[in-house]
């Protein structure tokens, strides 16, 4: 069978990942939609560990570790170097965590979005600060168990509306993706690449310490994630927003959280609760599709 | 050619001979028109570079720390609450080894808010790997952020140039600003050793465990000790160009001195003032104007100061729980050696606070007359 | 005493990383390893995809997974839609 996705691989085996983690599938994809023509911007996440302690390196592309908080500042400022170097060509991409992207990050974030930066931003959201060994981020989903919400309840707000706030910056291409849609995600990094102007790529990517699963699950979760309406996958270019997947008969979430033992403390009336934020998006999503 | 021009914008020009490539930067009081001359140029179409309006300091210097990564020359120019904002990305960026050139326009840091010149925001930043140098006058500026940006690729160190927030960066003075021909002959086109290039792709910054962090730290100590023989190297290098000569240290009717003031910044040109009133009131006075900063110029120091001599140091700055920083350097700077000048230190004009010629000579006069303590500073307020 | 001696100044100032993370071996890091049995294999090259260690060789008739770096993390077990892969007791050193 002729495979569905580019063969090479820009991210070598050898990596400390975790067994089954999500983040790594994620980068292979990205580098696989991107080739070699591109620099990496790494801020503190589980990436600069996984990128490799010197001298090794991981990904055969250009990479520049930066601060926690200053990843998007530090992408932008690579593109206006490589373009006053003449490398007009060369794709620029900030690779951050969802700590370093919806909290500490947030502010170089805004900034470069608001400037239009000609730049690629992508979020890999595992769903707390990982790295530092799982402490609840704003991109923590509500009811989940971190270290630092390890309560019954578990995180008791909401996950923060990233793609609601990038979208407030009017740029040009937003766009979400996760591991089990691997020709989805590939596609959606090589059309980023052709677009000028900020580009944000927001991808699910399950961890298995921190959702406290098998690590055998990463790919179904993913996909479940997808089937049970907790993450849609869509784009939005130039403001035209279009679902790429449309689940017929979306599955009931309990699917989706159950496998999860950051979920275990759940109550069945916050599992309600979820469901109904799901409904309540989709019902949304659904208009705001039949709109474009 | 000669134009009248205020000290931020001497600070500009210079950035802009230099044919910086990338410039980030965000405002603030008293450093914002070295910025928005930038992009008056831009506008204009006078300035080929890239400009960018970050939204914090933190930025501004995470993006230069990316431009030159990826080989640009860079610029940015900042004071007080901003330097502090970009304190961590002042260490990485040194520890990089990359050769930023960063105008730090002289403010005291809050709490409690104040606006007005101190040499404690750059001073605080003593320990982050920039070389530091202080300027008296606005061609001063000009010159030595030229200078910097020759030293600074040549040892791979970056350098922050200072001036003092409004009675220098405000003033406008007569300066005289060199042709592009001629700053191109003395500084030839930025040509990193190792930078991004998708051709031979590398990563920039990884985790290093103790023995090689050691010795790359112990490569910095080594450029760093280097730095101060290359800047009177360069120095002299801009007098054979430009016809105007710069050392570490700034000596002013000091050879026979019996008692010198020391001090940095645009109160050396009052000073100098003060030291002419001393001498024509028939006393051996004389001034240690100090530019280099860091590395501590301990070499043109020794040679400056002779046994017996005695040195009366002027800190507009104070390090809490100490001395004035420049004080407690030279006095560290000096130890061991034989026959020491005894040093005296004095701690005036922070926050803004008048440093006047009056001020300087009874300054003078404490040493002269033994009066001062040669372990405490002495903090003098300003008379008005 | 352990004195550092002092590099030449003609070494280079940055080293960036550039040695390929697959000198790094991780397949000691396993305690399952998978088992494809070429029979049942359709050759759908989803083990491939999903492999967070790229470590499924393709250039074959049959997937064959590098045991050199395999974690046995699991998923291509679990996600091959034959069933023709099993995570066994993985007691062999990296082959």
């Amino acid at each position: 069978m002729k495979p569905s996705i580019a063969v090479e691989e820009l991210m070598t085996s050898g990596h400390q990942a975790c067994q089954g983690c999500g983040a790594t599938l994620t980068m292979r994809y990205a580098l696989k939609g991107l080739g070699k023509e591109t620099v990496v911007v790494l801020p503190a996440c589980c990436w600069t560990v996984l990128s490799g302690a010197a001298p090794r390196c991981s990904i055969g592309v250009p990479l520049l570790h930066a601060p926690f908080a200053a990843a998007a500042a530090a992408a932008s400022g690579v593109k206006a170097g490589l373009v006053a170097r003449g490398e007009v060509n060369t794709t620029v991409m900030a690779w951050a965590g969802d700590g370093g992207t919806y909290d500490i990050g947030i502010q170089a974030l805004s900034g470069a979005a608001d400037r239009n930066e000609d730049i690629i931003y992508c979020c890999y959201d595992n769903e707390a600060y990982m790295n530092t060994g799982i402490q609840r981020s704003g991109g923590t989903p509500r009811g989940a168990w971190t270290m630092t919400t390890p309560g019954k309840l578990g995180s008791e707000r909401p996950k923060k509306d990233l793609d609601a706030i990038m979208e407030a910056h009017s740029i040009p291409y937003i766009a979400t993706a996760t591991p089990a849609y691997p020709e989805d995600m590939v596609r959606k990094f090589a059309k980023a690449k052709t677009i000028k102007g900020f580009r944000f790529i927001h991808v699910l990517s399950p961890c298995p310490p921190g959702w406290k699963y098998d690590t055998d699950d990463t790919v179904r979760l993913s996909r479940l994630a997808v089937q049970t309406g907790m993450f849609a996958l869509y784009e939005i270019e130039n403001g035209r927003f279009k679902l790429n997947m449309n689940p017929a008969k979306r599955k009931p979430v309990g699917e989706y959280l159950k496998p999860q033992g950051r979920f275990r403390g759940l109550k069945p009336e916050a599992e309600t609760t979820i469901q109904a934020e799901v409904d309540a998006r989709w019902t949304a999503y659904a208009e705001r599709a039949a709109r474009a | 050619m000669k134009k009248v021009l205020m000290g931020n914008h001497a600070a500009t020009l210079g950035a802009v001979l230099a044919r910086v490539q990338v410039v980030a930067a965000y405002p603030i009081t008293p450093a914002t028109q070295v910025v928005e001359l930038i992009a008056e140029m831009v506008a204009k179409g006078e300035f080929p570079g890239q400009f960018m309006r970050v939204e914090s300091e933190h930025s501004a210097m995470a993006a230069l720390l990316g431009a030159a990564t990826a080989g640009a020359r860079t610029f940015t120019a900042t004071s007080s609450q901003g330097l502090a904002y970009m304190h961590e990305l002042l260490h990485w960026v040194s520890g990089a080894r990359l050769p930023v050139v960063m105008v730090d326009v002289n403010r005291a840091l809050a709490a409690p808010w104040n606006l007005w010149t101190d040499q404690t925001d750059s001073l605080s930043q003593r320990d982050t790997g920039w070389m530091q140098t202080y300027c008296a006058t606005n061609q001063e500026v000009l010159d030595t952020v030229l200078m910097s940006y020759k030293i600074s690729e040549r040892l791979l160190l970056p350098s922050m140039v200072l001036l003092d927030g409004f009675t220098l960066s405000h003033v406008y003075e007569p300066v005289d600003v060199p042709d592009q021909k001629a700053v191109d002959a003395f500084l030839p086109p930025f040509k990193p050793q190792t930078f991004l290039d998708t051709k031979n792709p590398g990563a920039f910054g990884s985790l290093e465990t103790p023995k090689p962090y050691f010795r790359i730290r112990r490569r910095l100590a080594l450029d760093m000790q280097r730095a101060e023989a290359v800047v009177e190297e360069v120095g002299a290098e801009f007098e054979r160009a430009f016809g105007r000569g710069y050392g570490a240290i700034e000596s002013y009717r000091s050879a026979d001195a019996e008692v010198s003031l020391v001090c940095s910044g645009a109160v050396g040109s009052t000073a100098k003032q003060a030291i002419d009133e001393l001498r024509a009131e028939g006393h051996n006075a004389g001034l240690l104007r100090f530019r280099l900063f860091r590395p501590f110029p301990a070499t043109a120091l020794k040679r400056m100061t002779r046994p017996g001599m005695k040195l009366a140091v002027v800190d507009r700055n104070y390090s809490p729980g100490h001395q004035g920083i420049f004080c407690e350097e030279i006095k560290a700077s000096l130890y061991g050696t034989k026959n020491a000048p005894e040093v005296y230190g004095f701690v005036a004009g922070l926050g803004g606070g008048d440093i006047t010629v009056e001020l300087l000579k009874e300054i003078w006069h404490e040493v002269k007359a033994k009066t001062a303590d040669p372990v405490e500073p002495l903090w003098m307020e300003e008379a008005r | 005493m352990p004195r550092l001696k002092d590099e030449p100044l003609s070494t280079p100032v940055v080293t960036p990383a550039s040695r390929p993370m697959s000198e790094n071996k991780t397949g000691d890091w396993r305690s399952v390893a998978p088992r494809i049995d070429a029979e049942k294999c359709t050759g759908c090259l989803l083990c491939w995809k999903y492999c967070p260690e790229a470590c499924v060789d393709i250039s074959g008739e049959v997937p064959v997974v590098d045991m050199h770096y395999c974690k046995g993390c699991g998923i291509c077990a679990i996600e091959c839609p034959s069933h023709c892969i099993h995570m066994t007791e993985s007691s062999e050193v990296a082959a």
